[in-house]
């Protein structure tokens, strides 16, 4: 079983990557779950989104408190939020930066597999809007292997409706150009 | 033939009730309510379900429509939590006392204050007594599967009494996962169509809900008690023919590596799942754990229970609701009353967890059975404890 830890600001869509990774792996015959961190909603304010996704029924029903991955929607959370607090030994942080991965081991002094993606630049160049949930799919799916990208291509057609394909270019393009430590 | 889908729990939820046909939705459309009765109202708004959505001003209503509908002959559901579910109960009482089938999804969510959306059981338990058939649903498969249960039951002459669904609060109602959805000739293979014993129906005239002076009160309200015993053997009997058509078997009792347990954890609904990740580590570290799982909840399986739990030393009774009488929480105190009239006599203590949306981990339940264990050992007097407060 992969957990997964999503981590965005209240708007930015972390439920729904969640939900999407989830129905994604149902879809393709496996056990998914997926569920927001549960509370009153705030626009801009830190939000955490959970996954799992594994070959057998899932039993758990606590929060994901040790992830194999977390993915991080917004480049500044790392400042305000511990998103590497619980990770697995061999776990992965997904991030959105413009930054390599020296410049925020550096910055944010994480001590784990790290991958990165320019998220935003993607989003604002393929979707025209600075919301960054497909997108960071195409990092996590890059960096985790959870997933075929392909998994997420009807998922996101239907779920995006006239914008889907477009979504589904981002996530592509990210799953293209992330850069993941070895 | 089922189809398997990645769905909400509460979307779920309100499919299945499209597919059983219902004829009159009453719910009040805010908080605290769920997705459950946003979908059935898109369904009906859609032209896919031919029902009366009725979305009132409070849940006392929602349950005065569900009360109307039902004795006029309608097949009824409602779904609330929490402190709508409080408005709701004078009119709950009604609704069994009059012995019409109205359907409830009970989302079980905190009682405020302070001002909490967020699961427990406190809502289930001030349902306890109001003459409610109970069930509890642990996962989102069991929550489509047991409202399908709850009309089989509830509608059978040999029972007519409204049935709540138990399902937890946002740990289920907000949770995606994959479902088995029924198709609507399954569910109608399983469901008859509603036959009303008696109705309002100007044509033949009845009286329903007279005054009832003393020289009557007594006898109705002993009618209405031997109808809830009664309904036992069907409720049963309709997890019976569920298995046939479904495939999938449910218990008023489930247990879960309990047959050689020294040591029995009693849970309800959704942590059911979790504590059974903490009965494996345990048994992989040598020790004899299992699980009784309360499915049933109103009529209250005694026979089923003892057998259950008679093997064991040791019980731990985790619930997510306090009793504030001092002793014990109130589903540990009547656990104790089945335990002590059938000549049992283990180590009880009683775990007080998850209150107001706290989490309840596998940890949790390791160290619940070593607590346990610890305080048989000291043979501290039983009592009960509330479970990582903070001091």
């Amino acid at each position: 079983m992969i957990e997964v830890r999503f981590h965005g600001r209240g708007g930015q869509g972390a439920v729904t990557s969640a939900e999407l990774t989830a129905l994604a792996a149902i879809a393709q015959g496996k056990y998914g779950q997926a569920f927001p961190s549960f509370g009153p909603e705030r626009r801009g304010a830190p939000v955490m989104a959970f996954v799992r996704v594994g070959e057998e029924p899932i039993r758990s029903r606590e929060k994901i408190y040790e992830p194999d991955v977390v993915v991080v929607l917004d480049p500044s959370l790392p400042e305000i939020v511990d998103v590497q607090s619980g990770l697995k030994e061999n776990g992965t942080v997904v991030l959105n930066t413009r930054k390599s991965i020296d410049e925020v081991r550096r910055e944010h002094g994480f001590n784990c597999r790290l991958a990165v993606v320019d998220a935003m630049s993607i989003a604002m160049d393929v979707l025209k809007v600075p919301i960054t949930n497909t997108t960071m799919l195409g990092a996590l799916i890059k960096a985790s292997g959870i997933l075929p990208l392909e998994a997420l291509h009807e998922l996101i057609k239907h779920r995006f409706g006239p914008l889907g394909d477009k979504n589904f270019e981002a996530c592509r393009r990210a799953f293209e150009e992330t850069v993941v430590e070895e | 033939m089922a189809r398997r889908v990645g769905m909400e729990v509460s979307i779920a939820a309100a499919e299945t009730v499209a597919l059983l046909d219902v004829d009159v939705v009453a719910a009040y459309p805010i908080t605290p309510q769920t997705h459950i009765v946003e979908h059935l109202s898109e369904l009906v708004a859609d032209g896919q379900l031919d029902a009366e959505f009725v979305p009132v001003e409070s849940e006392h209503s929602a349950m005065s429509v569900c009360v109307g509908a039902a004795a006029a002959g309608a097949r009824t559901f409602t779904s609330t939590s929490s402190q709508g579910y409080a408005l709701m109960v004078e009119i709950c009482y009604i609704a069994s006392s009059l012995r019409l089938p109205i359907v409830m999804a009970l989302a079980n969510r905190s009682m405020s204050a302070p001002i909490s959306i967020w699961n427990d059981h406190a809502d289930m338990m001030l349902a306890r007594d109001t003459g409610w058939i109970q069930t509890v649903a642990e996962n989102g498969q069991e929550v489509v599967d047991l409202i399908m249960h709850a009309y089989r039951v509830a509608e059978d002459h040999r029972v007519l009494l409204p049935v709540i669904v138990n399902l937890d609060g946002f740990i289920l109602t907000h949770m995606i996962e994959p479902i088995q959805l029924p198709t609507k000739e399954e569910v109608q293979a399983y469901v008859p169509p509603y036959k009303p014993l008696l109705r309002l129906d100007p044509d033949n005239p009845v009286t329903i809900g007279p005054v009832g002076v003393p020289e009557v009160y007594t006898e109705a309200k002993k009618a209405q008690d031997e109808a809830i015993k009664n309904a036992k053997p069907v409720i049963l009997e309709a997890w019976d023919e569920f298995e046939k058509i479904f495939g999938r078997k449910y218990k008023p009792i489930e247990t879960y590596k309990a047959e050689d347990a020294e040591i029995i954890l009693v849970t309800v609904g959704s942590i059911s799942e979790t504590a059974m990740r903490a009965v494996d580590r345990m048994r992989a570290h040598g020790k004899r754990v299992g699980l009784a799982r309360i499915r049933l909840f109103r009529p209250f399986p005694v026979e089923e229970f003892v057998d259950a739990v008679r093997g064991a030393k040791l019980i731990g009774v985790v619930e997510r609701a306090l009793g504030f009488n001092g002793y014990t929480g109130p589903l540990c105190a009547e656990l104790k009353s089945v335990l002590f009239d059938n000549g049992l006599n283990p180590y009880v203590w009683n775990f007080i967890a998850g209150l107001g949306g706290r989490d309840v981990t596998v940890e949790d339940f390791e160290e619940m059975a070593e607590c346990l264990e610890v305080k048989a050992n000291k043979n501290e007097p039983m009592g009960y404890e509330i479970v990582n407060a903070r001091e």
